[in-house]
């Protein structure tokens, strides 16, 4: 069937609403109250969590044993499971969810799988084993809006992520979705859509924050026939995931988004590019794609208004550069995916020379919404300047790894401690970076400074596209620059070379530093050679490759002067700084470690106290591993 | 030039792959993606057909290949083994992971092992940041890696063959 008209639209939605209606009341009672079926519940559904992460653990193990243990039971009409996108919880994956009573179960097992069904959907009784336990309190929380991670989040561009199924568009339709596209369609002029999107003050997701209407405009102003809608959904930045999760779990809000966004500026084709690491992106964007179709909504003559818009997917290759939208549009056409000079502007000039609006994912995914909410109400979130929310991969040394969406002002205390539940193991905080490679390390004294792009900037870092990470005392931060350096240098496309050339020569000072050989002079050369990058690179990867080094510097640099002065690392992690010692408390003798050193540095009688010749040693830590009493450390 | 030369039957199959893309030179991206997928790698001798079907310089081709870092020009082994280097697995220490498969195989990044069982690689996030550090062997992700268990992992019948 194609949906014709907004009755159609809303006749799938009527015949949608009943199954997503428990789970969006589950979201919203407090239903600390256990159900099952043989107390009475008439109908449950039991939700796994199909992202990348709880995949990897099995996730899809678990809803094929708690579906044939259901058949089992002769249940199986009474329940249903239903996998789902990412619920952002990833360090106690795989989640599983339970309804109406929103239990949310961590760290399953397909071994778990019948006890669950056995156990609570059947009985009504609660594995409280498998319970979520406040870390602060140590008391077992079943429903996942009492828990600290999700209490603080608004989720705007996750709306649907954890909740619907995402390879059925008619959740997605239950859910409002198509919606905004049909009343764009149907009642506003391609300049209203425009407006609509200026007035909501939405600024683009990917990293520099650049007003997303004021680009649809410029779009629309470029004279073509034929103008391209682009999705970036390449995401490279190490340790982000909140784009693959909004395509995993939400794929159809970037296609809606982007067929409005085709009507405003006067486009017919989309295209996403997206990376080739991610295949259940990919598999789930194109299952949305083929349903579209099927129903209309994207193909000729959308919902008979003679719109037409289509979308192809376009794979990236695994190059970080290619985030940055003009190498974005080269590696479309085929070619290396090198930058060039702005202007002009790809809403002139873009892909196979026609104008092009590229936007991001997490950016598109914010745009339906609006629609449907009003740009008064998404402009009534977050900061001054900056608008709605803000999505993060919260990872590293964090009690509560995952995807978070906080309102743009929230602080990254209230991001690190009350979400993410602190540091790990007890340690003590260092430093926070954000932006990835391109932004910086943030310390204790930052904490408390409202997370917007203005705020980040100018405290030495960036929003950049969300990834946060945090490092605690065991970090040493002269490594997390080279680390991000040595990215850069991988990633650089060589075109120019303040990029090409300076970045490896601030490697190879770094490089030195970590190997106890550098000196106080290095320092003053790594900043001007950084501050010489940052002016003269040809793109925003090579502009901003730098911050890392800057950043640590500011911030970190009575650490870098141990470093070169004192030849010492307070994290214990540049070896050759280092010395093996055996405590002769701990040592009894069995000779193991002198057994097993390559280049005899070992000395001692068996059965007496040894001792390293730190002349001799070769710093492989081979003793330290051999060493059944721990009685070797490093000093 | 590689010294095992490319069958027949594989070079009528990247002839089908460029002209089922109308021997389109925008296409090349995705050409050359499946054209990996059927042959596990792009040797030189098949750069240079894809070059000929889609009447561009085979300089073209290869730098296109030798740009991204998703494209191989060497067989991979038998079991390919990723390990993550993504900022969060490199803080909870996925570098000592790498280094101690280095040690047990005896090879280097992008090296197969003489008996071609396994190859490795790292790769920037595959997303699994909650399980961090991650390695990947066929694909499988292994969460939390101690280096101490590295060496098992790698033992494991699975991989014997």
């Amino acid at each position: 069937m194609k949906v014709q008209s907004i009755e159609d639209l809303k006749k799938i939605k009527e015949e949608s609403a009943s199954s997503l209606k428990l789970r969006e009341e589950g979201f919203q009672v407090s239903g600390e109250e256990t159900c099952g079926l043989e107390k009475g519940t008439e109908h449950i559904q039991v939700l796994t969590c199909g992202g990348t992460g709880c995949k990897a653990s099995e996730s899809a193990a678990i809803a094929g044993n708690m579906i044939a243990c259901l058949k089992e039971f002769g249940v199986v009409d009474k329940v249903d499971v239903i996998t789902t996108g990412c619920f952002g919880f990833c360090e106690k994956g795989p989640i599983v969810k339970i309804l109406p009573d929103n239990t949310f179960y961590t760290k399953v097992k397909p071994e778990d799988a019948a006890e669950i069904i056995k156990e609570h959907v059947i009985g009504g009784r609660r594995v409280e084993r498998l319970l979520y336990v406040d870390p602060e309190t140590n008391a077992s929380v079943s429903d996942s809006k009492h828990m600290n991670f999700y209490r603080k989040q608004v989720r705007i561009a996750l709306r649907n992520c954890g909740l619907i199924d995402p390879e059925n568009i008619r959740e997605y339709i239950a859910r409002d979705g198509y919606s905004a596209l049909a009343d764009c369609l149907l009642g506003k002029t391609p300049a209203e859509v425009i407006d609509i999107v200026k007035r909501s003050g939405l600024r683009g997701r990917g990293g520099a924050g650049f007003p997303t209407g004021n680009k649809w405009e410029f779009a629309s102003k470029s004279v073509s026939d034929i103008k391209y809608v682009v999705c970036n959904a390449d995401e490279g930045d190490p340790g982000a995931f909140m784009d693959r999760s909004i395509m995993e779990g939400d794929p159809n809000s970037i296609l809606e988004a982007m067929a409005i966004c085709g009507y405003a500026i006067g486009a017919k084709y989309g295209l996403i590019y997206v990376r080739a690491e991610y295949p259940l992106a990919i598999h789930r964007l194109q299952t949305a794609l083929t349903q579209a179709r099927e129903l209309g909504l994207l193909g000729d003559n959308i919902l008979g208004t003679g719109f037409s818009f289509d979308i192809t997917i376009r794979y990236g290759a695994g190059a970080f550069v290619c985030g940055e939208e003009t190498a974005l549009i080269h590696s479309m056409e085929g070619k290396r995916g090198e930058p060039t000079l702005k202007p002009p502007f790809p809403a002139v000039e873009g892909y196979r020379k026609y104008p092009t609006n590229v936007n991001n994912v997490e950016t598109w995914a914010n745009i339906p919404v609006i629609f449907q909410k009003g740009p008064e109400w998404f402009a009534s979130i977050g900061t001054e300047k900056s608008k709605g929310t803000k999505v993060f991969a919260l990872a590293g040394k964090i009690n509560n790894v995952g995807l978070i969406e906080v309102p743009m002002g929230t602080t990254l205390r209230e991001v690190i401690y009350e979400i993410g539940g602190g540091i790990k193991d007890g340690k003590q905080f260092k430093a926070v970076q954000t932006g990835g490679p391109s932004g910086g390390c943030l310390t204790e004294k930052h904490l408390d400074i409202p997370i917007d792009y203005e705020s980040l900037t100018a405290a030495g870092s960036m929003m950049g596209s969300g990834g946060m990470i945090v490092m605690d005392e065991d970090n040493c931060m002269v490594q997390v620059a080279r680390f991000y350096l040595g990215f850069i240098v991988e990633e650089s496309c060589g075109k120019c070379s303040p990029c090409r050339i300076g970045n490896k020569r601030m490697l190879e000072i770094l490089d030195r530093i970590v190997a106890g050989k550098g000196t106080v002079e290095d320092l003053d050369t790594l900043e001007n050679l950084a501050k010489v990058i940052k002016d003269t690179a040809l793109c925003g990867l090579g502009q901003t490759s730098p911050n890392p080094v800057l950043s640590t510097l500011a911030n970190f640099r009575d650490e870098y002067m141990e470093h070169v002065v004192e030849k010492k690392c307070r994290a214990k992690q540049c070896t050759s700084m280092l010395d093996y010692v055996i405590d002769p408390d701990k040592c009894i003798g069995c000779h193991l470690c002198a057994k097993n050193c390559p280049v005899g540095a070992i000395t001692g009688e068996l059965k007496g106290k040894h001792v390293i010749d730190p002349a001799k040693c070769i710093k492989c830590g081979t003793c330290m591993g051999n060493c059944r009493l721990k009685a070797i450390t490093l000093k | 030039m590689e010294n095992n030369k490319i069958s027949c039957e594989a070079l009528a199959k990247v002839k089908a792959i460029c002209s089922a893309h109308n021997n389109d030179a925008g296409e090349l991206i995705n050409i050359l993606h499946e054209t990996q997928n059927t042959l596990g790698y792009l040797p030189h001798e098949v750069q240079s057909l894809v070059a000929e079907c889609l009447g561009v310089p085979a300089t073209r081709v290869n730098g296109v290949v030798s740009f991204y870092a998703f494209f191989t020009e060497k067989p991979k082994g038998k079991h390919p083994i990723s390990v993550c280097l993504g900022t969060a697995c490199y803080v909870r220490g996925s570098e000592k992971v790498l280094d101690e498969v280095k040690k047990v195989l005896g090879i280097e990044v992008g090296e197969t092992t003489p008996d071609g069982r396994f190859s490795l690689d790292c790769l920037r996030c595959v997303g699994a940041c909650g399980l961090a550090p991650v390695m990947t062997i066929d694909g499988k992700v292994y969460g939390n890696v101690d280096p101490k268990n590295v060496k098992k992992i790698l033992e494991s019948d699975e991989y014997k063959d």
